[in-house]
């Protein structure tokens, strides 16, 4: 080789670090190796500063989201209301704050489903060596090659009245949101975890453990699937961003929470028609968007630094 | 060669199947029946409604409804839309030349973006233009496509009034006008479906370059004395761009949602709007359709890259 080009910034001082402080654990170690991302540090911070905001934000500022009021309409920025206001004369702070727990949530229940659905299936895949590897496989590939913004669409059309009926106005559309957005990004999490239970059920400390009489659900549990969870959390960091996004597009096409319950996308949805003559009311909703989803990617990155060194990209 | 098309081919077939099977699925398993006006209509008998039943076939069991489906798809008989009033195939065809068009467009210039930064930010690994690149392409797939779309009518319409933000199909102006007019009206969805893309192609791009320029063959190059050019444009890059055909084929389905985006946006007559236009007006066939021929595109991409793949690096054997 003429030489090797280091798989990120950070690994070879983390490695320096390592051979210093030797009775550190893995986690703070990989904290470690997270703090040389200057980005992801600071994307902690922000990412923080928003969840702060939106869990205590409504005790701070108990503005109701929906006081309508005509001699208020769209006015920009003033004391009495820091973000300005919309065509209804509702404060949008307000309504900013209270629409990021539904993203937020969205994104985080999206996640979970996906992480759950991606182990079992990766999990299930890497262990078995007959047929219903194979098939699983495929079946994973089937789901990548779906068009994913077409068929949540579909889904939601079909669904929606129904889950409506059962749940709820609110309760139903984050069911279905948070299942069909969860069950379409399963798929790169079960091949991330499937090839490293092929590689890991190999090793040797895992053919100890069966030699010591270690049941297979054992084996998976206690030895194979924390060795592989590393990759495993950096996909869901990304998944809760893409979750995120998928919501505010839906939103956004005007099929996703109801117009009376404000996520950011459906306020970007109802700013979008007064862009000319009310440029704040779209430019707030996407910026949270925006800063939501770039410090959950860089905070991603961060922890493919510190969780999985070898990867490049 | 042709043996591989023909495997291909057969690969695509079976996947083809599974994604018409899970659309049925999803339908099928839906609450909800065409006939529920009817049921709720007084005015309409009860034996009327069970006669229309049998008639279309609604009371057979799933598997029956599915091969009926896929036989009527097969032959082109894709049913009737109810709020256009015309066959849902005529409508597509209508609709589907100017998705694809915005669609080529922008992966042609995600790729002439794409490229050049990622080749140049591998040669240059961790060097200030690398990772001014790095942060740009972050800020890039973390913008989603509809407020891209919303800021850029903001500034170049709204703010300069340099481009329209309605995209017009009946244009009147002829010869040079015409072309002018369509690619003023065209430049932004391209631009904003084009930059999504851009993002994720420089990452792939540079990862690519990576890992190829430490190969010992391109140590063999230089050591020959040809020029660094030559060395990169003639050795480097030709290798690294064989993975970047695949990944590019994978991102097809996050490049159809955002197409639906931004067609939605910049109100293009193509077939993303229609299908929000359709699930607004509670036009099934429709619906189901245009789900099916993005899915048919998927598929057709794949493919396609497949080939490509197979015609730019020798090593792929063919059987």
């Amino acid at each position: 080789m003429a030489g090797s080009t280091r798989a990120s910034l950070t690994t070879e001082a983390a490695a320096a670090d390592q051979r210093r402080a030797r009775h550190f654990s893995p986690w703070l170690d990989a904290w470690r190796r997270f703090r040389r991302h200057p980005l992801a540090v600071v994307s902690v911070a922000i990412l923080f500063a928003i969840v702060l905001a939106i869990l205590l934000g409504p005790f701070v500022w108990s503005v109701p989201i929906n006081a309508i009021d005509f001699t208020t309409r769209l006015q920009t920025s003033s004391w009495q209301h820091p973000l300005g206001t919309d065509d209804l004369g509702q404060d949008l702070l307000a309504r900013l704050l209270y629409g990021g727990r539904i993203s937020l949530a969205v994104g985080l229940a999206a996640m979970v489903v996906a992480i759950l659905c991606g182990t079992i299936i990766g999990a299930i895949a890497g262990m078995s060596r007959g047929w219903v590897g194979s098939a699983l496989m495929w079946l994973t590939d089937l789901f990548l090659s779906l068009p994913q913004l077409p068929l949540l669409l579909l889904v939601i059309y079909l669904f929606r009245d129904s889950l409506k009926s059962a749940f709820g106005p609110e309760g139903g559309v984050f069911i279905l949101i948070v299942i069909v957005i969860g069950g379409l990004r399963w798929m790169p999490v079960a091949r991330l975890v499937r090839a490293q239970f092929l590689s890991l059920r190999e090793k040797e400390f895992v053919e100890a453990a069966r030699a010591l009489g270690a049941s297979k659900t054992r084996l998976v549990v206690r030895h194979i699937l924390p060795n592989a969870l590393g990759p495993v959390i950096v996909a869901g960091t990304i998944d809760v961003a893409a979750a995120i996004i998928a919501e505010s597009t839906l939103s956004f096409l005007g099929l996703g929470f109801p117009p009376d319950i404000p996520t950011w996308g459906r306020v970007l949805f109802d700013a979008k028609d007064y862009l000319d003559i009310a440029p704040h009311w779209a430019l707030f909703p996407g910026a949270a968007i925006f800063l939501t989803v770039l410090s959950i990617n860089f905070i991603g990155d961060g922890l493919r630094d510190a969780l999985d060194p070898r990867k490049v990209m | 060669m042709g043996q591989y098309l023909i495997r291909r081919l057969l690969i695509a077939i079976p996947s083809l199947l599974g994604i018409s099977i899970v659309l049925f699925a999803v339908l099928a398993l839906a609450p909800g029946d065409p006939f529920e006006e009817l049921a709720t209509n007084p005015a309409v008998p009860p034996e009327v409604r069970a006669n229309l039943r049998a008639k279309f076939g609604l009371d057979d069991p799933v598997p029956v409804r599915y091969v009926r489906w896929l036989a009527a798809m097969a032959q082109g008989d894709w049913g009737f839309s109810f709020v256009s009033r015309m066959q849902v195939d005529t409508l597509i065809l209508q609709r589907l030349p100017t998705t694809l068009f915005v669609i080529g467009a922008s992966q042609i210039l995600a790729l002439l973006i794409a490229i050049p930064v990622g080749v140049y930010a591998a040669t240059r690994p961790y060097s200030l233009f690398d990772q001014v690149a790095n942060a740009f392409a972050f800020i890039g797939f973390s913008l989603p496509t509809f407020f891209t779309g919303l800021l850029f009518i903001l500034v170049f319409s709204i703010y300069l009034d340099w481009l329209p933000f309605i995209y017009r199909a009946d244009i009147s102006a002829t010869g040079w006008q015409w072309y002018w007019e369509h690619l003023r009206q065209a430049l932004m969805p391209i631009a904003v479906l084009g930059l999504f893309q851009v993002a994720s192609m420089t990452r792939y791009v540079r990862a690519s370059v990576l890992d190829v320029i430490r190969l010992d063959y391109v140590t063999t190059a230089r050591a020959k004395g040809l020029g660094e050019r030559v060395v990169i444009t003639k050795h480097v890059v030709r290798n690294a761009l064989i993975p970047v055909v695949t990944l590019v084929a994978l991102q097809m389905p996050a490049v159809f949602g955002g197409a639906i985006v931004t067609e939605q946006i910049f109100r293009i007559p193509g077939i993303g709007s229609l299908l929000i236009s359709s699930i607004l007006a509670n036009d099934t066939p429709v619906v189901m359709a245009v789900t099916f021929i993005f899915a048919c595109l998927v598929v057709l991409f794949n493919l396609i890259a497949d080939i490509v793949y197979g015609w730019l690096d020798p090593r792929i054997t063919y059987h």
